[in-house]
Order: structure tokens, then sequence, then C-alpha cells
């Protein structure tokens, strides 16, 4: 159950992804264009899941105790606003405006069946273990 | 308000809603950059989250085969897409997440971090399309 749980989470994740135009870099590009020909249509993407998150995180949240299918909520506990969490958004920002693709929608545009999706796939998998070495390589200095 | 914008909206509902049923399903933050990076890492300990990515581009492919909705063109030069794909996995991995879990859950949870974080992403993709669209020799 809890596996099927996590597939349909995805689904509805994924679904939403390529409704809202989140897979469409040329949409992407056009939101991330504000200092030029700006199309504000994604704001919107966010505008809505922030909509629900917010409400349910502020409010409904503390009226459950625990997760229907595990034992505890798993919520960030890191409140630091260090050069990881500065320099990684840096990071991420660039790579968001070279290509138009974050990681939500690479991955579920692969259900594209374009190969060059695939490779940006795992480009972003390569840095991500890069980045987990050397957060590993640190973690051991300090 | 145009079309557009109400699909775009619905889009997001969408993924908020997945969003909240993650965290009282799973008790887990819906955080794409994270999840995929922990499907690759640890797959067996962590397999709901290679069930949750599989969901992701079964999602998307189910999207497309029930509104008919023409797949995206998507043409990027190859060295441009192997340094946007890399860039993007070492940030979002350094700055512990990305557009989902800072930008929808983050955000949610009124965490400082996750502000910071969405508004400096925000401000760098503006400023990095900016250069390339509109900035001198090209």
């Amino acid at each position: 159950m809890k596996l099927f749980m996590g597939l349909l989470c995805g689904a509805l994740f994924g679904f939403g992804l390529a409704l809202s135009g989140m897979t469409d870099i040329s949409k992407v590009i056009g939101f991330l264009d504000l200092f030029g020909n700006w199309d504000p249509t994604l704001a919107f993407v966010m505008g809505g899941g922030i909509l629900v998150s917010l409400p349910f995180f502020q409010f409904g949240l503390g009226k459950i105790k625990a997760p229907l299918f595990t034992d505890v909520f798993r919520l960030p506990t890191k409140t630091d606003i260090d050069g990881r969490l500065i320099g990684g958004a840096v990071l991420f920002g660039i790579g968001w405006g070279l290509v138009g693709l974050c990681p939500g929608p690479a991955i579920a545009s692969l259900a594209y069946l374009n190969i060059d999706i695939l490779y940006f796939g795992l480009a972003m998998l390569a840095g991500m273990f890069v980045a987990d070495f050397v957060d590993g390589f640190l973690d051991k200095k300090s | 308000m145009p079309d557009a914008f109400l699909v775009a909206l619905a889009g997001g509902i969408c993924i908020g809603l997945a969003s909240v049923f993650l965290m009282i399903m799973l008790g887990r933050i819906a955080g794409i950059s994270g999840i995929v990076f922990s499907a690759a890492k640890t797959p067996v300990e962590n397999f709901w989250s290679v069930m949750f990515t599989v969901g992701l581009v079964l999602g998307a492919f189910l999207f497309h085969l029930g509104s008919g909705s023409p797949i995206p063109d998507f043409d990027v030069p190859m060295p441009l897409l192997l340094a946007g794909g890399f860039i993007v996995g070492l940030g979002t991995k350094l700055g512990s997440g990305c557009t989902s879990g800072h930008g929808i859950c983050g955000i949610g949870l009124l965490s400082v971090r996750s502000i910071i974080a969405t508004c400096t992403f925000m401000l760098f993709g503006f400023i990095t399309v900016y250069i390339r669209l509109h900035g001198g020799a090209s």
C-alpha cells in the first residue's frame, strides 16, 4: 500500500506538471524572462501549489497524529541560512535558466521519450552525486 | 482570467494536492530533487521514492494520452543540456531542494530557509535567461 501511495502521489504530481506547462521549456524560459518578454503564466503553478500546501502545513498537519502508512512525519529540521543553501540555490537557478528544466519536469518529461531529456536527467544525477560526495567530505572534515 | 492562467493554476493545485497527500500518506516532503536522489542512491531502502519517480513519468504520460495535448518541443544544444543538468543536480543537492521542496512545501511550511532559497534560485534563473536572450554579443 505504501508503495502504491508513492506511485499515486508521483503520478498526480507528474500529471500536474504536464498540465501546468512546466514540462514545456519554451514556457518556462518565457516565465524566467522577467526582465525581457515576461510570460507570467507559470507563476500560477507555484501559486496553485502554495494555495494548497500553505493551509495544509499551517493548519491541517497539526491535527493529524501520524501519517497513514508510516510512523512519523519527516519534516525538515535545518534552520541555518548558510553558504550551501545560498550557493546551491544560485547554481540551481543558473542551471534552470540555461535549459528550462527543474528536477520534477526533467523526470516527468522522460515520458516524451526524447533521448536528450534522458541525458539531462543523467547529468542532473551526476551533479547530485558529486554534491553528495563533496558534502560527505566536508562533513568528515568539520 | 485567461484560460492559460487557469490551466497553470489547475496544474499547480494538482502538484499541491500531491504534496499534501504524500505527507499524509507517507510523512514525506514532496521535494523532487531529494526523492529522485534517494531513488538513485538507496533504491532498496527507499523503494517508495522509486515508485514516486516512476509515477512522475506515468502521470505526465497519462496527461498527454488523455488530453491529446501535443508533446512540447525540446531542442537544446548538447553542451548546454549537459552543463544545465549537471548544475541543476549540483545546486539542488547542495541547497537541499528545488522548486517543489523549497518552492511549494517549504513556503507552505513558512520556512525561512526555503523562502530565501526560492527567491535566490528564481532571481538567478531570471538573470541567466536575461543574459542568454538579451545579453549583448548574440
